[in-house]
């Protein structure tokens, strides 16, 4: 009856939301004093989820499930489920996790908790912390069925290391035609930007910075930062900037450790979706900008005089604390 | 083509978020509720089959009668007909078995959600409701074409984007990107005239139980005053992310 979780690969390796899910999960696993076990898909080294909790991995390797397909993976699941007799199934809430959570819910006749941010209050009555009103609010939340289904925000619980090795099992799952109705025809992705979901630092830009042209201190910024480029919605509306880049309460989620603002007036709908990241940072020439009362850290002035010399010093940092 | 649009009813992206009952109930008190914008992009790619393909366009909602208004806009947007079944929506499994019952007598070859409630941000409704039909679904999904029974849709993913294709009956999660901000339309006087008389058909609920409940609500803790820092002294801010922040 161990709790499983689902950990998430590309290309063999796993993602970091695959090794927080599974330190959360354990977390699960140890109020309900059982073990975990984690389902792995074509990934090529399953010995590291050992460093964060996972006891024994379901190891799947198969071509068809080369690409993610969210009904063959629910499906995968739900076997992986009922072979370890799991109540509780962990998944994060990357684009993937968000598509096959409700489906092995149904799988499995179990109730569905998203967006969750904590271990649970209690696990009887099964009672998860969840954000709520794009993050305006957190609301508890009680499961009731047998089998629980929990979605795990991203940079919710961070990573945590425990003792001991997963030992490796392959599992074939019986999947059928059925399983393969929904087909990916191409993939877009760059391969080498980080994405919004995985960023640590994300640097935005809004209409302050007047048009698209404008865009390169922003770029440099998120270069040397290793972070992820995004924009308000306005910016995306405009076509300044591709609308995968639009974050706020009708765009992307960010929940980065840093996110810098610039150029943006911090808008009520904009502030929602970027509200988890855990630090904030606003430049911006109107010290009446509303972000000012949402961000950690400000500074008020010209975007196009700040960035530049930002950049300058950004580097020096980085040069010296690589 | 039969297309069936669900609709939730959610505050307006500006409201003050407030609770009530020991903090247990979400206060509508002075709220203004409006169509779910992931459900509005849907909507509006609805108008677009109808106006193109000829399909026609029912739209639903799980809620009581004060959900109302919001129907009668989205027919005025020019949906045909609106269907409420009528019940309070508790979690997303009870709204996704009501809305499977309703929506598999239908027969509708195309369901379009959004991909979430901006109250709840459940997630949810859109693959549950898949699931229990057995239909196709894609999630997250930024650009939809229909062509006799097979569907092209392209899905978001983390960083990127991809091309799926599928039978019908499809259900999609959708969102901007479906169509863009400047395809939304404000309902005209003579749409708003029409909505009126459009049929809204009441349903009585089939008993859905939930498997969740929300128990209580909690507001963020306030945020602490933001520290500036001046223009010229940008090594204050680096210190203060490196040290302070400890995220550089
Ligand atoms: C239903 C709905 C949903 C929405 N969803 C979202 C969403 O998901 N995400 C989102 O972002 N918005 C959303 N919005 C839009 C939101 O209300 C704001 O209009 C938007 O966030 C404003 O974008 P902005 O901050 O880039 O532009 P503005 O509000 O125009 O702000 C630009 C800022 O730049 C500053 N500025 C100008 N010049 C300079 C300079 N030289 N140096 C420094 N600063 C400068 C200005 O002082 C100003 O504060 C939504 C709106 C609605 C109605």
């Amino acid at each position: 009856m161990s709790v499983l979780v689902y950990t998430e690969s590309e290309d063999g390796k796993f993602k970091k939301g695959a090794l927080e899910a599974a330190s959360y999960a354990k977390g699960i696993a140890e109020a309900m004093s059982t073990s975990l076990t984690a389902i792995a898909f074509n990934a090529e080294d399953t010995s590291e989820l050992g460093k964060y909790g996972v006891d024994k991995v379901l190891s799947v390797s198969s071509d068809k499930l080369k690409n993610f397909n969210a009904e063959a993976y629910a499906d995968a699941i739900k076997q992986a489920a009922e072979k370890e007799s799991s109540k509780v199934v962990v998944l994060d809430q990357s684009a993937n996790g968000k598509y096959s959570a409700p489906l092995v819910a149904v799988e499995l006749e179990a109730g569905y908790a998203s967006n969750v941010v904590a271990l649970p209050e209690s696990t009887s009555p099964f009672q998860v912390k969840r954000t709520a009103f794009t993050n305006k609010a957190f609301n508890f939340t009680e499961i009731s069925t047998d089998v629980k289904v929990v979605g795990l925000s991203k940079n919710a619980f961070g990573l945590k290391e425990s003792e001991g090795a997963a030992a490796s099992e392959s599992f074939e799952p019986q999947l059928s035609a059925e399983d393969f109705t929904v087909n990916v025809e191409s993939v877009d992705k760059a391969k080498d930007k980080v994405t919004i979901a995985d960023a640590e630092v994300v640097v935005s830009g809004g209409r302050g910075l007047k048009g698209p042209e404008n865009w390169g201190m922003i770029e440099e910024m998120a270069d040397i930062l290793g972070a992820a480029t995004a924009c308000s919605k306005p910016v995306s509306d405009m076509g300044w900037r591709p609308h995968s880049e639009h974050v706020g309460q009708t765009g992307k989620p960010v929940a980065s450790n840093l996110y810098i603002a610039v150029g943006i007036s911090g808008a009520i709908q904009h502030l929602a979706g970027i509200n988890a990241a855990k630090t904030k940072v606003v430049i911006n020439n109107d010290p009446e900008a509303p972000f000012f009362k949402a961000a950690d850290y400000g500074v008020v002035g010209d975007a196009f005089e700040i960035v530049p010399k930002l950049n300058e010093k950004l580097k020096e940092f980085k040069a010296k604390n690589a | 083509m039969k297309i069936l649009v669900c609709i939730s009813h959610v505050p307006d992206t500006t409201s003050k978020i407030n609770f009530t009952d020991g903090d247990s109930k979400f206060d509508t008190n002075g709220v203004q509720f409006v169509i779910n914008p992931n459900d509005e992009f849907g909507l509006t790619r609805a108008m677009w089959f109808k106006e193109k393909q000829g399909a026609s366009v029912d739209i639903i909602n799980v809620g009581g009668p004060e959900t109302e208004p919001t129907l009668r806009k989205a027919l005025a947007i020019g949906a045909d007909t609106a269907i409420r079944i009528n019940t309070v929506p508790t979690d997303g499994f009870q709204v996704a078995k009501e809305l499977a019952k309703v929506a598999g007598e239908g027969n509708y070859d195309l369901i379009i959600c959004g991909r979430e409630s901006i109250d709840y941000n459940g997630g949810m409704v859109p693959g549950i409701l898949a699931g229990l039909l057995k239909a196709n679904f894609v999630n997250t999904c930024i650009g939809l074409e229909i062509e006799g029974d097979k569907a092209t849709a392209i899905r978001e993913i983390d960083g990127g984007k991809e091309t799926l294709t599928a039978s019908l009956p499809l259900v999609i999660g959708g969102q901007k990107g479906i169509v863009e901000e400047s395809d939304l339309k404000i309902p005209n006087m003579r749409g708003i005239m029409q909505a009126r008389k459009k049929p809204l058909n009441v349903v009585e609920p089939s008993g859905a139980e939930a498997a969740t409940k929300a128990v209580k609500f909690e507001k963020p803790a306030p945020k602490g005053e933001v520290k500036l820092v001046d223009p010229e002294n940008l090594d204050q801010l680096i210190d203060l992310l490196h040290n302070e922040a400890k995220v550089i």
